[in-house]
């Protein structure tokens, strides 16, 4: 049964997918790039961000979650479907305090290399004006959570990789933010900078510290391709 | 913490053997007893029940019922839902702000005494109402809140109160549900026939889901038998939260026996055990009667072991009680709810028939679909196709409220016209109908002889009636902030997108709104609605995009006809820096 294929069309391409596979998946190893920011390689996939939503048969699906079948014509790369990534992407960038020039994350933050490939070029909804709490208390890991775009890839991490569970979702709605397993700060928790968890955050919400600037502004990696455009690489921080 | 709160916080641990499927239950308790649920206590529960800290914030933060703040000892929740405001629910709040001394969504300097706001109760019909604990009081007028408050302060018990009346307002009964059924008579006929035959039988008779998508019963119950694993599960799903509906309300206080004579069809066919009732936080009241029910049926040899004398045919219910989450209605959050933890939904596939609670094969069924069931097993296919229209048999439900004569429930045959419905229920000059909650859509003149139908207007029941003086765009408004406040928070497009549409909306009913402004609202909230992961953002857009649909002339008597309109005061927004470095306000008529 391992040598079965499952044909699936994206883009008008034929790709030929493996049972069980995700949409997500497949693309990847065909060669075709489907936007996404929650999902990482390394992880079960979290169905946060929608970004990587396909179109299918007329019907709207997450590629990370959804399995291929037999026959499925995915739309992938049209206008229709990345208008509408490029508001969610939008409305990341309105949610949170996201100050780019300023930010250590900027050329390797994956929120604002998708801003770009999906041109967005100024946001025109208003700002929420959160007031989110920075936590140093952790030697080695800040959290910045006006950066925090709810990905859940740090609790994902935590939780199945490291089997350290540091982190976690607290409230509803807009009013969800990012939590750590302890009463005070990240500082209490048994997180380390090695862990799976602390090298995963998609953009400058998770950093290490006294490792800032390593890489020059200018040298990094979407500074010099955008995202997507060769492997779908997911560079760490500190890289 | 002092010893009497750990004492209490690790014998309701242990009450509950200290499972941790069971956090909802525990964290009710101890909110009950505590009045919150402190960093403290949350440490505490997790090391009873071996978990992370983290985990126990991330469920318990999530429902509305559970507080991190300190509570009074009597909690009052006000329903200021759209029909309870219609029928002067903020009169009634602003005579409770008198009377306590605090204002909504505080606790009185006594301590004694909180007050919140609440979405939909159940009692649209008897509106408005509110919750005190757990006992509800309907059909308030503000003249009543000093009685109520006096009562609370002395300690009296409320239930003793002449407003606590619940009237069952059961209008119109029809032949399919709201009809006597003799216990045990739904189980024998199916226990006299195979599994599959009864799914057959509901097959033939085309009965489709009531919670408003209509997904067909027999398929869902088919699907679930034969997927694999050692354990089945079925879910009557009586967390009715769309606002305006109540018919569950009615269906468990009248019709209790046929819910679990349904319930136990359900299991027969699909090879379940157990099977729980999860009914939503605010209907605690029922509980007490539920449970008084199912020990009858127990006592009764209706449930427990070898049901009605079918050998091996055992089968019992729980009943899970909900902590105040509108999404736990869509049932892979309720299932997630019901394993305590946060009510997120999951991502579909697997559906929860292949793999749902405890990863096992589970049938979530809606209350009313569970009656049904139970009647064509009495009546047959036949019989129960012979009502309704082709595709949509049977009858439906409709929960009745708002701006006509007679507010309740009543039993009408799928097919029915809008306008049918509306002279029926004494609404005939409705300017507007929002037919299926607000996640359903709005309907104006024009669209009243459309029927209710899987087909035409699809509706879980609720039905509320807009009579002419009402502003339909602002109650398009309060529900688009029903659903931001309800959002799980899981997924982008729902979490930021509705609140917003809030704020796009608000700019528009606010006079400050341009062309490009509805544009831009209309494109965002086709982006909330393609992008969002459940059900709840793919139609928490409805209510701006139904009306943009119907009702496109009170948009264009609310817009302005310049190009751009700020969403913010420049001058207001520059007042303080210039009081600061003292400069002028700008002059007159110009821009800044």
């Amino acid at each position: 049964m391992t040598d079965e294929t499952i044909s699936i069309s994206i883009d008008g391409r034929d790709v030929e997918a493996k049972p069980g596979q995700t949409i997500l998946r497949a693309a990847d190893e065909a060669g075709i790039y489907i936007p996404r920011l929650c999902f990482h390689p390394d992880l079960p996939p979290g169905g946060h961000c929608r970004i990587c939503t396909v179109k299918v048969h007329g019907r709207y699906m997450s590629a990370c979650t959804s399995p291929v079948a037999e026959g499925l014509v995915v739309e992938n790369d049209t206008d229709e479907v990345n208008e509408q990534r490029r508001r969610i992407i939008e409305m990341l960038f309105v949610e949170g305090n996201h100050y780019c020039p300023s930010c250590e994350a900027s050329g390797a933050c994956e929120l604002q290399a998708l801003g770009y490939r999906l041109g967005l070029l100024a946001p025109t909804l208003p700002y929420l004006r959160k007031v989110n709490a920075v936590d140093a208390t952790h030697p080695d890991v800040y959290i910045d959570r006006d950066r925090c775009i709810l990905c859940g890839r740090c609790v994902r991490a935590s939780r199945v990789v490291d089997r350290k569970s540091a982190f976690g979702f607290e409230g509803r709605g807009i009013r969800n933010r990012l939590a750590v397993d302890a009463d005070g700060g990240l500082g209490e928790t048994p997180l380390a900078a090695t862990d799976k968890a602390a090298g995963i955050c998609p953009t400058g919400c998770l950093t290490l510290k006294r490792r800032g600037y390593r890489v020059p502004v200018g040298q990094r990696p979407y500074d010099r391709a955008p995202i997507g455009a060769g492997a779908q690489d997911v560079p760490s921080q500190g890289e | 913490m002092g010893e009497d709160h750990a004492r209490i916080i690790d014998a309701t641990t242990e009450r509950f053997g200290k499972d941790r499927g069971r956090l909802i239950d525990i964290a009710r308790a101890l909110q009950g007893e505590l009045g919150h649920l402190s960093e403290e206590t949350i440490g505490r529960i997790a090391g009873a029940l071996d978990m992370h800290r983290v985990e126990v914030r991330d469920a318990v933060s999530f429902y509305s019922f559970f507080s991190r703040e300190p509570t009074g000892k009597t909690v009052i929740r006000l329903c200021n839902g759209v029909v309870e405001r219609m029928m002067g629910a903020d009169e009634v709040a602003r005579a409770f702000e008198e009377a306590v001394g605090a204002r909504f969504g505080e606790t009185e300097p006594g301590q004694s005494i909180s007050m919140v706001y609440t979405p939909c109760i159940g009692l649209s019909d008897q509106a408005p109402s509110a919750l005190v604990n757990k006992t509800p009081l309907t059909r308030l007028r503000r003249d009543d809140v000093p009685g109520i408050v006096e009562a609370v302060r002395e300690g009296r018990d409320v239930s003793d109160l002449p407003q606590t009346e619940i009237k069952l307002n059961l209008h119109k009964t029809g032949p399919v549900i709201c009809a006597r059924l003799e216990r045990g008579v739904a189980i024998r006929a199916a226990v006299n026939r195979s599994p599959a035959d009864v799914i057959n039988e509901i097959n033939r008779a085309r009965l489709r889901g009531r919670g408003g998508a209509g997904f067909p019963t027999a398929m869902k119950w088919d699907y679930c038998r034969r997927a694999g694993g050692d354990r089945h599960f079925v879910i009557c799903n009586a967390d009715e939260g769309e606002p305006g509906t109540f018919k569950d309300r009615v269906l468990l206080t009248g019709f209790a026996d046929l819910v679990f004579e349904g319930m136990t069809v359900a299991a027969y066919a699909v090879g379940a055990r157990e099977g729980f009732l999860y009914l939503r936080g605010e209907y605690e009241h029922l509980l007490g009667h539920l449970e008084e029910v199912l020990r009858k049926r127990r006592h009764l040899g209706l449930l427990g072991e070898n049901i009605c004398g079918c050998e091996g045919f055992s089968f019992d219910v729980r009943i899970q009680v909900g902590a105040g989450a509108y999404v736990c209605g869509e049932e892979s959050a309720l299932i997630e709810s019901l394993e305590g933890r946060r009510g997120a939904p999951r991502d579909r596939p697997p559906f929860p028939v292949q793999s749902g609670y405890q990863g096992e094969p589970t049938s979530v069924n809606n209350v009313e679909t569970l009656c049904c069931a139970a009647r064509i097993m009495v009546e047959g296919a036949e019989w129960f196709a012979r009502f309704g229209t082709k595709d949509s048999t049977g009858t439906k439900l409709l929960s009745v409220s708002g701006d006509c004569a007679r507010p309740g429930v009543y039993e009408v045959e799928f097919g029915a016209s809008v306008a049918k419905v509306l002279d029926m229920v004494g609404g005939a000059d409705a300017r507007g109908v929002q037919v299926g909650g607000p996640s359903g859509r709005c309907l104006g003149p024009r669209d009243y002889g459309r029927s209710i139908s899987f087909d035409d207007v699809s509706t879980g029941g609720s039905f509320m009636v807009f009579g002419p003086q009402r502003d339909v765009l602002r109650m398009m408004y309060e529900f688009t902030e029903f659903f931001a406040e309800e959002s799980c928070g899981w997924c982008a497009p729902c979490r930021v997108g509705m609140t917003l549409l809030v704020r796009q909306f608000e700019k528009i009913l606010n006079g400050k709104g341009t062309r490009a402004d509805q544009a831009a609202l209309e494109r965002l909230a086709v982006t909330v609605k393609n992008m969002s992961r459940c059900g709840l953002g793919q139609t928490g857009a409805n209510p701006i995009l139904t009306s943009l649909r119907n009702f496109p002339e009170l948009y264009d008597a609310r817009l302005r006809s310049e190009e751009f309109i700020a969403p913010f005061d420049l001058a207001e927004a520059l007042r303080e820096g210039r009081q600061i470095t003292g400069r002028k306000p700008p002059l007159e008529g110009t821009h800044a």
